[in-house]
């Protein structure tokens, strides 16, 4: 089975209301598909934080999801401020997340290293300026 | 017993056809088909969303009838701690169990009572396990259902202890056996209940393999009854009541909680709120609670579809009628013996899975998603599918048709009379009629009446 089910989202900038839907949505057609619910977790959980990350960092950006028949890949692609520092911001507990959103309970620092430990590979493609692309496997 | 029994039913001579329940339905459960709405076994998880939103009364709660009193040689009434809080100005709740006496049951056996148990059952329980927290409350029959079948990586974290009112049923039968020396098929054991939750639970529980309730009243039925039978001269009361603050406050959202003697709880009430928490909860977006409790109705167990007052005076008055109770007044070693802890664990049932195999599922979804993209996207509901994409899916199921949604049934008219008209000047230009034309033209009248039945037009 070579062909693969792709289902896409945009993701508003600094709307914090909304974080959560496509997570939410990919969920739910995943479950439908009899999915493994392991890895459906794991796709929710690298999928919400990969959403939250754009709309704190990046003003929103698109994500899309490609299902085949052994892998899910998600791609999330903004055309934010990208990283600087991209070994920096693996680490957790680093953020750079502005003070009135760290209030809200996020910029913990731990969107990126989870997004990592939740996939089985995930590569992240950034320039400064430009924006950041980050591609998830996960495996079926 | 079947899996998929449930409790909230159509009254089909009421049923006006209308699309309002389709709406509502949090799982998506409801079709309305040849002018009547009918609900999908599988998917219905006993909310009652739909009772409450019928402008028609056409879903009804179904329960039994308080004839069936007479069947039973010895019958003990449950009332549920929101039946306490249906009564204005009520001082003491042993004026509603003396009552109950006073219509017909033998005894009374508090739910509340065997609350304050549960709730001492599920601080121990908790402690023991607190790595595997947070847990999810299983009092209300309508979260472990909607787990079951939409959540299934919280399937683990369902607190594995019986309902109170389960265990109110236990220590009710154990009792009236010792005290009357009858069988126990002599016994009946009558749950005065809130909700249709329930009386599904009652016929088939989820965690144990067979429930001790008999029957299961609607407070909306028993109230009239008991209100003849209620006197408020308390020196005539037999005090029956044991249950304290803690048991009586089960009946509102956070009363449950509140008796785990702990601050890292949530609760949420109402099914929408509850879905969204239960998505939550998958995603793990909250960390260090350790007791989460659900409610799938507005208020908690007050607003129950089978209650008569408003959910939110309902919790106004049970503040009033525990404030000078103590915390708790039941305690698990006055009580006889009874097993607490689920017997078997709750399996996931994947109801909502569109194949039968992940590769039949994934062409299934393909198929959706075209379908989804083609369709008009109003979710206006004529095609009696709650939005476009669950027409979708109903087709890809093999469960409607294209046709059935208005819009691409007016498509299919206007194709079908461009195909006419254009047979007609054919066959206007050619001045002849041959037999192929006419089958042609028969064929297309047939197509149009073929369709025009099936819409039942």
């Amino acid at each position: 089975m070579s062909e693969c089910l792709t289902f896409e989202y945009q993701v508003s900038g600094d709307d914090f209301t909304r974080a959560g839907e496509a997570s939410s949505d990919v969920k739910n057609k995943l479950k439908m598909m009899g999915v493994d619910s392991g890895v459906i977790r794991r796709v929710a959980i690298a999928m919400y934080e990969g959403e939250i990350n754009m709309v704190i960092h990046a003003d929103g950006g698109s994500i899309k999801v490609l299902v085949s028949d052994d892998n899910i890949r998600l791609i999330l692609a903004d055309t934010g401020p990208g990283i600087p520092d991209v070994e920096k911001a693996m680490q957790q507990g680093y953020s750079t997340a502005p003070e009135e959103v760290r209030s809200l309970g996020f910029g913990a620092g731990m969107g990126l290293p989870n997004m990592k430990k939740f996939s089985d590979n995930m590569q992240i493609d950034t320039e400064v300026g430009v924006g950041t692309t980050v591609t998830m496997d996960i495996h079926l | 017993m079947d899996k998929f029994i449930h409790s909230v039913k159509l009254d089909k001579d009421a049923c006006t056809g209308c699309i309002n329940c389709i709406k509502y339905c949090p799982t998506q459960a409801i079709r309305v088909h040849g002018g009547k709405a009918s609900i999908k076994p599988q998917f219905c998880v006993d909310c009652g969303r739909c009772i409450r939103y019928c402008p028609h009364h056409a879903k009804i709660a179904e329960s039994d009838s308080l004839d069936e009193m007479h069947n039973y040689k010895y019958t003990v009434a449950l009332p549920a701690p929101s039946l306490y809080a249906q009564f204005n100005n009520l001082t003491n709740v042993d004026i509603v169990l003396n009552a109950l006496l006073s219509m017909g049951f033998d005894d009374v056996f508090e739910v509340s009572a065997a609350a304050e148990l549960v709730s001492e059952m599920t601080r121990s329980y908790i402690e023991e396990h607190r790595d595997e927290a947070p847990f999810i409350s299983s009092a209300c029959p309508t979260i472990v259902r909607i787990i079951r079948v939409r959540f299934p990586t919280l399937i683990p974290r369902l607190l594995p202890i019986r309902p109170p009112v389960e265990i109110a049923a236990q220590i009710a039968r154990k009792l009236a056996m010792e005290k009357t020396g009858l069988p126990s098929s002599d016994i009946g054991i009558f749950f005065i209940s809130p909700c249709p939750s329930k009386v599904t639970y009652a016929k088939a529980p989820l965690g144990i393999e067979k429930s001790q309730i008999d029957k299961v009243l609607a407070i909306k039925d028993v109230y009239p009854v008991l209100l003849s039978h209620m006197t408020h001269d308390e020196s005539k009361l037999r005090p029956l009541s044991t249950s304290g603050r803690i048991g009586i406050g089960w009946s509102n959202s956070g009363g449950e909680a509140a008796g785990l003697i702990t601050d890292n709880y949530l609760a949420a009430d109402g099914i929408m709120n509850v879905l969204r928490v239960l998505s939550d909860l998958e995603d793990e977006k909250f960390h260090g609670l350790l007791f989460v409790e659900l409610n799938a109705c507005n208020g908690g167990c007050v607003g129950g579809p089978l209650t008569v007052e408003n959910p939110y005076v309902a919790t106004a008055k049970t503040k009033r009628l525990h404030r000078y109770l103590p915390v708790s007044g039941t305690h698990m070693e006055a009580c006889p013996d009874v097993d607490y802890l689920w017997e078997e664990y709750v399996e996931y049932e994947p109801v909502f899975r569109l194949g039968s195999n992940f590769r039949e599922s994934f062409e299934m979804m393909g198929m959706v998603e075209d379908l989804t993209e083609q369709l008009p996207g109003l979710d206006c509901g004529s095609c009696g599918a709650p939005t476009c994409r669950a027409l979708a899916e109903d087709i890809v199921r093999g469960e409607a048709s294209r046709n059935d949604c208005i819009y691409e049934f007016i498509a299919f008219i206007q194709s079908l009379s461009g195909d006419l008209s254009y047979m007609t000047t054919e066959m206007e230009a050619s001045g002849r009629i041959g037999p192929e034309d006419l089958q042609n033209l028969q064929h297309s009248i047939g197509k149009l009446a073929l369709e025009l039945r099936r819409k039942d037009v």
